[in-house]
């Protein structure tokens, strides 16, 4: 525990230390990267720790501030999220040192490494506050952290509007959690808003277990990015710095899925309700994220529709969990939740990964259009060869770590038909992971391939090239890790266990004994994976023997007889997604504006094709107009007259009086 | 792991591109032409495997990873697959997930090597790959998730303790003749569905027509355009191998030899596998290519009918 | 036997999704044709007792009148105004699909909580009516032309039927004979309607008839 509060101290103290230094940017970029480095890196240590161990550290403070007390604690399920928290922003600091060094002269370093390594601070005590004074505290430090990482580059007018879109999503969601505190608080009737007392509140009356669920569900999915509240994410990350969006992708949300996991473990016995819910969730997230990214153009934006697609592939897992606990079967419950937890870790790996990769491309290229870019794969080989493992690892596909979570949560879904119990669900969740398999597929074939792939479609792409070792580094580690959780599958179970027992409420060797069915055939993906390599290692070899002494030929590419084929020949990303857009159309929206081609020898011709989010053009702009145009209604009450509020304060009072009365 | 399961992949390795010169037969006799000779496909490979290569200058290694990869995840995919009741060499709960994951890993290289060569034919041809799989893929699991059931169709076990029913083998040992007769409108549907699949991965008439003469209308063929040489020979035989694996699910399925004796079983599955290469044969000969924009619809339909089987299997 | 009528079960199923996901109005047409032929051959299927002569009577009677008369009724007004194909649905054929899907688990989840008396024959007799009554609504909400429309109702038709073989295999012959004779001159008429709107205005497009109002 000691070694957690020495992280965060360390973070605080590097923070505040690089704020103060900056004036001196080199400086203030060196301590501040340097401090959030070590200080993730020794977070790490108490994370592993009570993993390894399966003990819980406690630390405990009386605070006088009302309802509150400075309540920390790490079990198995804050250590599964610390672990990928401090993982991820350990890497994106190492990462952040040589890409802030490039940033134009105006700008303080000094307050955005402040800000950064609060944010992880932030985050690290977010999944370890054990009050609920002190969570929301820490909730709130994560969450205007990020903000002002978003709109670090606030001179664009795009930023500011995504940072203003993100603080008033946030503060919403955040609205909801103050409420579901209370409302925790006040049916436990405890003392302190501690999470141990509130244990008892949901299983007395079950309605308020339901209420609380769903303000947790509104309150932490906005964090999550759940759709429908998911309309800052796409915004917020692409207008932030790269390893910010990172760290907020792959950490960051994560915490609004522990926040109801952990919800979960406070209310008790889940109703199926709830569990219907959750799936309803994730199926929707999981394939209009999918569908959302399939239409950008975008890079960022792009990865960051996806974060909401994992988002929903983790919440299928969770649903099917609460539903396994919902109907008594723990072996569904054990998978479910397995598989979400994994999904977890896995998601801050390969999108962060792809984030990082994404900012060295936005960084060499000075864009992040899909369509501008193109051929950077001769440029930048080791950059291309780590977002290519990360593009596949999302795809879900074999012998990488996505694949590996997702087979769980299939097996789980497979089971529930086989044994009949819970089959819809099951039924559900294949459906859901095989359509968001194929289109995840299709949308990362097309950012690979129209990024890297290629002839450079414009000048910038013309630009790219490899990044500094410290900018690679941790995009290799972070490929390397995806690759060794895919090669070791059957162990990460044992590590599973720990936080699945807290989740289930189940004794650690019950789980354990639940859970080691899947060792097995997670032993044979990882024997397969590994044939897999050895098999491809043969053929190229055999390949590269056969060429060996052959004539080997260079020529453009076959373009079905023209002579001169030029790179703006090649199919585009909105082409290559254009089927499927076209498909969903219902759901996407896509705005389109054609100039056709005229006359026998056609000069001009353009197509315009612009994604939008049906949520913000149907739900949120008007819901904002409407809250707009009722406050212009209400500005009589507002008139500047001091006099005025005085008599709306006594008018108020009065009110509250006879009300109270009464 | 016996004898049979372990010789049976090597010989689908022989077999596979048997099952193209069948389908050109069928082909050929429909139009009344003496057409090409049964094993066309293995002298096309011996004669690609002896030639050079010309590479684009555009393409980097991920053009000749392609064909590597998906060689060698058709390979890998092949030890899990069974030959109806003689069981694969590996199984395990859930290795049809990896099957298809593998297949996807396919997919995801040879479209990745046709966007390399930076031709907007091939670009076209890859856009349509991925959009007709994405919708292929929940047909394809969510028939197998019927036909699993079909099988086990009296004991429920209890979740968590499958002892490989969950697994390919364990799926189409069961699928005897009890349970087509307790359940052969499900299987049937399961069947359908797995057929339309296995047309549209392999790209058969009515999805793609491997012979057709526009590369603007191609799918799978105008991806390949670029390669030659060894690299054809190896995308050629892992196309072969892939409609091996698509063709024994289906053909384990429709096939309900279970004799016990693996060698019989696996010949059953092999005749079944010829018939279904002579239907493909039929359906290509007597069908035209469906338009492009119909192509979902279809692929739809065979998710329906997957869905439609598991409702019937589950509302038992 | 329990196989047997499972097995028309779904064929009927499958008729009813055929009929939203094709643009043919033919092929539409010949759907609902076999799905009259196949409906009446449930009737005597499901009764567990020896045939009785009102069954085969009943059976005959329905089989003859949507699986032949119906459907030859309907060609010739087809032939008479010249359309081939449903262009420009309302809903797309793909999603069509998918709303069948959609509406096929509803009918499922309705056949398990409405309080209906389970049919012996085959559990699944009270989702396809549900399912079939919906998909006929659904044919006449989402297509243009008269002619789908009349098939739909056709279809819906089909469904009160199949709900009435599920618990009411009793029901008086008088009556059977006489819901036939209404539907057969409903679709009579409409087959005359459907040829004068067509002379009368060059198309069948029911939603430009909107413009009628006045």
């Amino acid at each position: 525990m000691s070694l957690l509060l020495l992280a965060v101290a360390l973070l605080g103290f590097s923070g505040l230390c690089s704020l103060l230094l900056g004036g001196k940017r080199s400086g203030a970029n060196t301590l501040g990267a340097a401090g959030g480095v070590v200080g993730s890196l020794v977070g790490i240590l108490p994370a592993i720790q009570v993993l390894r161990t399966g003990t819980t550290a406690t630390f405990y403070h009386p605070w006088n501030v009302p309802y509150g007390s400075f309540f920390l604690q790490i079990d198995a399920l804050s250590a599964f999220f610390l672990l990928p928290i401090f993982l991820l922003s350990a890497l994106a600091a190492l990462y952040g040192r040589q890409y802030m060094e490039s940033t134009p002269g105006g700008k303080n370093l000094g307050a955005f490494w402040f800000f950064f390594n609060l944010l992880i601070a932030g985050m690290a005590l977010v999944v370890t506050a054990r009050n609920g004074i002190l969570f929301l505290m820490v909730w709130e430090v994560m969450s205007l952290a990020s903000f002002f990482l978003v709109t670090f580059e606030n001179e664009k007018e795009s930023v500011r509007r995504a940072g203003w879109t993100y603080l008033a999503a946030t503060h919403l969601g955040t609205a909801f959690l103050f409420v579901l505190f209370f409302l925790l608080g006040r049916e436990s009737g405890a003392v302190l808003l501690d999470f141990d007392s509130f244990s008892g509140a949901g299983s007395r009356v079950s309605h308020v277990a339901d209420v609380a669920f769903f303000l947790g569900l509104v309150g932490f999915g906005t964090k999550a990015g759940f759709v429908p509240f998911h309309v800052w994410l796409p915004e917020a990350h692409p207008a932030a710095p790269s390893h910010v969006s990172a760290v907020m992708s792959g950490a960051m949300i994560k915490t609004g899925i522990y926040g109801i996991l952990r919800l979960l473990t406070l209310l008790g016995t889940p109703t199926p309700g709830w569990g219907w819910a959750l799936l309803a969730m994730g199926l929707v997230s999981g394939i209009l994220g999918v569908l959302f990214a399939l239409a950008q153009h975008d890079i960022k934006r792009l990865l960051a529709y996806h974060s909401v697609e994992n988002m929903g592939i983790i919440t299928l897992g969770v649903g099917l969990g609460v539903l396994g606990m919902s109907s008594g079967h723990p072996a569904l419950a054990a998978l479910g939740f397995g598989g979400g937890l994994l999904h977890v870790v896995n998601h801050a790996l390969f999108k962060g990964l792809l984030f990082l990769g994404a900012g060295v491309v936005l960084h060499e290229t000075g864009t992040g259009e899909l369509e501008h870019l193109g051929g950077l794969m001769k440029k930048m080989p080791w950059t291309a060869g780590t977002f290519l493992v990360g593009a596949a690892a999302i795809s879900g596909l074999p012998p990488l770590n996505g694949f590996v979570s997702e087979f769980l949560l299939y097996l789980g879904a497979l089971g529930s038909i086989e044994a009949q119990t819970m089959a819809p669900a099951g039924f559900l969740v294949i459906v859901g992971l095989a359509l968001i398999g194929g289109l995840a597929a299709a949308c990362f074939t097309k950012a690979f391939g129209t990024v890297f792939l290629g002839e450079p479609r414009s000048e910038h792409a013309l630009r790219g090239h490899e990044p500094g070792r410290s900018m690679l580094l941790p995009m290799v580690l972070l490929s390397l890790f995806c690759a060794l959780i895919g090669l070791c599958a059957p162990f990460v179970i044992g590590a599973l266990c720990p936080a699945v027992s807290i989740l289930t409420s189940m004794p650690f060797p019950r789980v354990e004994s639940l859970l080691s069915p899947a060792k097995a055939p997670l032993l044979w993906v990882s024997v397969g994976g590994i044939l897999f390599l050895v098999l491809a290692a043969g053929l190229a070899g055999l390949c590269r023997r056969l060429l060996a002494r052959r004539r080997v030929e260079q020529a453009g590419t076959w373009d079905c007889g023209y002579v001169k084929p030029t790179a703006r020949m090649q199919y585009t990303a909105s082409s290559f997604a254009q089927p499927l857009t076209r498909m969903f159309d219902g759901i996407l929206r896509t705005r389109e504006s054609l100039d056709r081609p005229e006359g026998l020898f056609p000069v001009y011709a353009a197509l315009k094709t612009e994604p939008r989010d049906l949520f913000n053009d149907l739900v949120y702009r008007p819901l904002f107009l409407g809250v707009e145009w009722l406050a212009l209604r209400l500005r009589w009450l507002q008139e500047g007259h001091v006099q005025l509020y005085v008599l709306y304060i006594a008018l108020t009072l009065l009110a509250l009086l006879i009300w109270n009365l009464s | 792991m016996n004898t049979p399961s372990l010789i049976l992949p090597f010989l689908a390795l022989i077999l596979s591109p048997l099952l193209v010169g069948i389908v050109n037969r069928t082909k050929a006799f429909f139009a009344g032409r003496t057409g090409q000779p049964l094993f066309q496909l293995y002298f096309d490979l011996a004669k690609l495997l002896r030639k050079g290569a010309v590479y684009s200058k555009t393409t980097s290694w991920i053009f000749r990873a392609g064909p590597v990869v998906q060689l060698a995840a058709a390979i890998t995919a092949l030890f899990v697959l069974p030959w109806g009741g003689a069981s694969a060499p590996f199984h395990f709960n859930g290795d049809l997930i990896l099957l298809a994951y593998l297949m996807g890993l396919m997919r995801f290289f040879t479209v990745l090597a046709a966007l390399d060569t930076g031709s907007a034919f091939e670009g076209m041809g890859a856009s349509r790959e991925v959009q007709f799989s994405a919708l292929a893929e929940p047909a394809l699991l969510v028939g197998l998730a019927a036909a699993a059931h079909a099988g086990h169709d009296h004991i429920a076990p209890p979740l968590g303790n499958f002892q490989g029913a969950l697994s390919l083998s364990g799926i189409y040992s069961s699928l005897s003749m009890d349970a087509w007769l307790s359940s052969g409108p499900a299987l049937l549907m399961v069947a359908g569905a797995l057929f339309v699949v296995f047309l549209a991965e392999n790209s058969r008439i009515p999805f793609d027509d491997p012979n057709t003469h526009l590369e603007l209308t191609m799918i799978h063929e105008v991806m390949i355009l670029d390669h030659g040489g060894p690299d054809l020979a190896m995308i050629l035989y892992g196309a072969s191998l892939k409609m091996w694996l698509l063709g024994s699910l289906t053909a384990g399925l429709i096939v309900p030899v279970r004799t016990g004796n693996a060698w019989l079983d696996a010949s059953a599955v092999f005749a079944g596998l010829c018939f279904l290469a002579l239907l493909t044969g039929v359906v290509e000969s007597t069908m035209a290519r469906l338009r492009l924009l119909r192509v979902p619809q279809l692929l739809v339909s065979a998710g329906f009918l997957s869905t439609l089987a598991l409702i019937l299997l589950l509302w038992r | 036997m329990r196989l047997l009528v499972d097995a028309l079960i779904v064929l009927l199923i499958l008729t009813n999704l055929r009929l939203v996901a094709s643009s043919h109005l033919a092929a539409c047409i010949y759907v609902v044709a076999l799905q009259g032929l196949v409906l009446g051959l449930l009737p005597l299927l499901v009764g567990t007792d020896p045939l009785t002569l009102r069954a085969c009577v009943l059976s005959g009677l329905t089989m003859v009148l949507k699986g032949i008369i119906f459907p030859w009724l309907l060609l010739r007004a087809l032939r008479a105004v010249q359309v081939r194909k449903e262009m420009e649905p309302l809903v797309g054929y793909t999603t069509s699909l998918l709303v069948g899907a959609v509406l096929l688990a509803l009918a499922m989840w309705f056949g398990r909580r409405l309080p209906l008396p389970v049919s012996e024959a085959s559990p699944l007799m009270v989702p396809l009516a549900l399912f079939t009554i919906m998909i006929g609504l659904f044919a006449i909400v989402s297509r243009r032309k008269a002619l789908t429309q009349v098939l739909g109702y056709l279809v819906m038709e089909n469904g009160i039927y199949a709900f009435g073989l599920t618990f009411a295999r009793e029901e008086p012959l008088l009556v059977e004979l006489g819901t036939l004779l209404d539907i057969f001159m409903a679709v009579f008429v409409m087959g005359i309607t459907i040829f004068h709107i067509s002379r009368e205005f060059d198309h069948i497009d029911t939603d430009r008839l909107s413009l009628l109002k006045d």
